[in-house]
C-alpha cells in the first residue's frame, strides 16, 4: 500500500504543482522515486512530528498541499493538537499519512500498533478520515483527496497488501465489494483486514454474503450507508479498537431493527506481538471469526 | 517616526484596557508588555494594507502568545484593518472579538491559544516563501513561558537548518509566566546563548524602546542564512504602575477605579 501511494502521489504531482511531500524521518526506499522527481517539494522534515504538523500548516496556509507521511501513531497522536488547531480547524489542506495500520507492524510492539487512530481523526473539524484496504483503494483515496483538498487522514499498511477487488471507485466511502447485495447478513470492514472477510466468504460458497469496505469513514453522508440497511445483520471487522471505530460508527447509524456483531481489536492483548496473521488470530478479527458469526447468525443463536 | 510609534504604543495599551476592564477579562500584563513591540511592526517595519488584509506580498504577523490578544485586536483597529468601535464587543457574546486570538478579524493571520504552535506554523509560512520564491517576511511573537514547550525547540531546530533568514521570532520576555516568576517555575537561562548555540542570529533589546527594535526588525534578512531571534525585554504590566511585575495581573481584571487611574497614566506616559 505504501509503495502504491508513493507511486500515485508521484504520478499526480506531475499535474498538480502545489503538492508537497513532508516526511518524520521515515519512508527508507519507500519515498526516494518523489524525493528525487521533485526534490524542492520534498522535505525530511526530522523526528519532531509537533513542528512537522505544524509546519505543514503553515505552508498549508500559502497554497500547498502538504502531506506529512510517518509510522503508525507518530503523524497522528504525537501531534494531535497540531492537527486538530493548526490543520484541521483552519480548514487547510494537510493530509497525514500513516503507514502501518492496525497491526501491520505487530511484532515491533504497542509503540507501532495503531488501534485508536480512526477514532482520534474522526473527531477533528472538517477531516476527511480514508482507510483503504488494498493498493487500489489506496489509489482511490488519494486521488479524491488531491481532488478536494482540504484536512485529510490515509490511513495506509505497509508493503506487500494483496489487490483485494478492482472496483473502479467509490461514491461516499462504502464499495460494496463481494456476495450479494441482498444477503440477511452482510460483513463490513475496514483497512486491510477486508481480506479476512473476502477469506470468510470463499468459505462459504453455500450461502454466500455481502462484504463491503468501508473505505470513507469520514465524512458519511446518511445514503453513503443506506445499503447496508438492506440486510438484517451486520458484522464489522476492523484493526482497531471498539472505541472510535466503526463498528461503533455505524452501531449510533443502524436503524433500531437491524442487529450486529463487532470484531475489533482487544485492548487487554496489548502487549502481544507478533506476525499480522498470528495477531489476528488472537484477537478474534479473522476469517474464522467471521465464518463462526456468520453461521451463529444463521441458526439464530 | 518615534513619537508617533510611542503615541501608536500608547493607544494600543489604551484599547487593550479598555477592552479587559469591559469584559471583566484577564491577561492584561502581556498585553501591556508586547505593545511597543506591535506598534513598531504595524506602524514602521511590516509591509501590510489594512485594507487588503490578504495581499498576497505582505508580511506575515503570528501572535502566538494568543492570550494576549486584546494587544493585536487593538494594534489592528487602530490600524484600520475594521472599526474601532468594534473593540467594545470583545468577550462578548458572540463576538468575532474572542478572547484568544482568531483569524475570524480581518488581518490575523492564525488562530492560537495553546502554546507552542505558532512558531512550527510561522517556519511553515516562511519555508513555503523560500519554496515560492518570495520575498515577504514572517514575524512569530512568542511568550517567554511558551518556550517550556519542545515543539518550540524543534521549531527552532528546523528554522535554523532550513536557513530561514525570513523568519524573526520575538520573545517578550517579561520573566513572569501563569504561575511565577520564569526562573522559578522553568529556567531559561542562558536564553540567548540557547539560541545562539541552536545557530540563530540573536538580539537582545530593550523592549520598551521602540528606536531600538526598530533598528532591530528593519534590516531583512537581519543575518543572511540564519532565523533572527529577537529577546525583548520587557515588563509584564507595563504603563500602569500597579499592574507592572505583578503576576496578580496575568489574571485580574481592572474594576472602574483601577481602569480610571490607569487611562491617566498611560495618556500622561505618552512623551516619557
Amino acid at each position: 500500500m505504501r509503495t502504491a501511494f508513493i507511486q500515485e502521489l508521484t504520478v499526480l504531482a506531475r499535474s498538480h504543482p502545489k503538492i508537497f511531500l513532508m516526511v518524520g524521518d521515515l519512508g527508507f526506499s519507500v519515498v526516494e522515486p518523489f524525493a528525487k522527481e521533485f526534490p524542492n517539494r520534498y522535505l525530511n522534515a526530522g523526528i519532531a512530528e509537533q513542528n512537522m504538523a505544524g509546519m505543514a500548516a503553515g505552508m498549508a496556509s500559502e497554497g500547498w498541499h502538504v502531506f506529512i507521511y510517518s509510522i503508525a501513531n507518530f503523524p497522528t497522536l504525537r501531534c494531535l493538537e497540531q492537527l486538530r488547531n493548526d490543520a484541521c480547524y483552519h480548514n487547510l489542506p494537510v493530509t497525514v499519512v500513516a503507514v502501518g495500520a492496525g497491526l501491520a507492524y505487530g511484532n515491533l510492539g504497542y509503540s507501532h500498533h495503531a488501534v485508536q487512530d480512526i477514532g482520534c481523526m474522526r473527531g477533528l473539524p472538517n477531516i476527511h478520515v480514508y482507510s483503504p484496504a488494498d493498493p487500489g483503494e489506496t489509489r482511490l483515496c488519494l486521488r479524491r483527496i488531491v481532488g478536494a483538498p482540504g484536512p485529510s487522514y490515509l490511513r495506509v499498511g505497509k508493503a506487500g497488501e494483496k489487490v483485494l477487488h478492482e472496483k473502479p471507485d467509490f461514491n461516499g466511502g462504502l464499495i460494496h465489494v463481494a456476495g450479494p447485495e441482498n444477503s440477511e447478513v452482510a460483513v463490513v470492514a475496514t483497512g486491510s483486514v477486508l481480506e479476512e472477510a473476502l477469506t470468510a466468504l470463499n468459505r462459504e460458497e453455500a450461502t454466500p454474503f455481502a462484504v463491503y469496505s468501508l473505505v470513507g469513514v469520514t465524512p458519511l453522508a446518511p445514503d453513503t450507508l443506506a445499503p447496508l440497511w438492506n440486510h438484517r445483520h451486520l458484522i464489522t471487522i476492523e484493526e482497531h479498537l471498539r472505541p472510535g471505530g466503526i463498528g461503533e460508527l455505524l452501531a449510533g447509524r443502524r436503524p433500531a431493527a437491524i442487529t450486529m456483531d463487532f470484531l475489533h481489536i482487544k485492548e487487554e492483548l496489548n502487549s502481544l506481538v507478533g506476525s499480522q496473521t498470528f495477531l489476528r488470530r488472537r484477537h478474534g478479527i479473522d476469517a474464522e471469526a467471521v465464518s463462526e458469526l456468520v453461521r451463529r447468525t444463521r441458526r439464530g443463536t | 517616526m518615534s513619537t508617533e510609534l510611542r503615541t501608536f504604543a500608547a493607544g494600543i495599551r489604551i484599547e487593550s484596557v479598555r477592552m479587559v476592564h469591559r469584559a471583566k477579562a484577564s491577561h492584561i500584563g502581556g498585553a501591556l508588555s508586547m505593545a511597543d513591540i506591535l506598534a513598531v511592526l504595524y506602524g514602521g517595519v511590516m509591509n501590510i494594507d489594512p485594507t487588503r488584509p490578504r495581499l498576497p506580498e505582505r508580511d506575515r504577523f503570528i501572535l502566538s502568545k494568543g492570550h494576549s490578544t486584546v494587544g493585536l485586536y487593538a494594534t489592528l483597529a487602530l490600524r484600520g484593518f475594521f472599526p474601532k468601535e468594534e473593540l467594545n464587543t470583545y468577550g462578548c457574546d458572540d463576538t468575532r472579538l474572542m478572547a484568544h486570538v482568531t483569524t475570524r478579524v480581518p488581518g490575523v493571520e492564525f488562530s492560537t491559544g495553546s502554546l507552542g504552535h505558532g512558531l512550527p506554523f510561522g517556519t511553515g509560512k516562511a519555508l513555503a516563501a523560500k519554496r515560492n520564491g518570495e520575498r515577504w517576511r514572517t514575524f512569530v511573537l512568542t511568550s517567554d513561558g511558551e518556550w517550556n514547550e519542545g515543539s518550540n525547540w524543534e521549531a527552532l531546530l528546523a528554522s535554523t537548518h532550513l536557513e530561514l533568514d525570513n523568519l524573526v521570532i520575538i520573545i517578550d520576555y517579561n520573566k513572569i509566566q501563569s504561575l511565577g516568576r520564569v526562573e522559578e517555575v522553568l529556567r531559561l537561562e542562558p536564553f540567548a546563548d540557547k539560541f545562539r548555540s541552536f545557530g540563530a542570529a540573536v538580539v537582545e533589546v530593550d523592549g520598551h524602546d521602540v528606536d531600538a527594535l526598530h533598528k532591530v526588525f528593519a534590516p531583512a534578512p537581519y543575518e543572511r542564512g540564519k532565523p533572527l531571534v529577537v529577546i525583548a525585554h520587557t515588563v509584564k504590566g507595563k504603563g500602569v504602575s500597579y499592574m507592572e511585575n505583578q503576576l496578580l495581573w496575568h489574571y485580574r481584571s481592572p474594576n472602574d477605579s483601577d481602569l480610571e487611574l490607569a487611562l491617566t497614566e498611560l495618556q500622561n506616559g505618552v512623551t516619557r
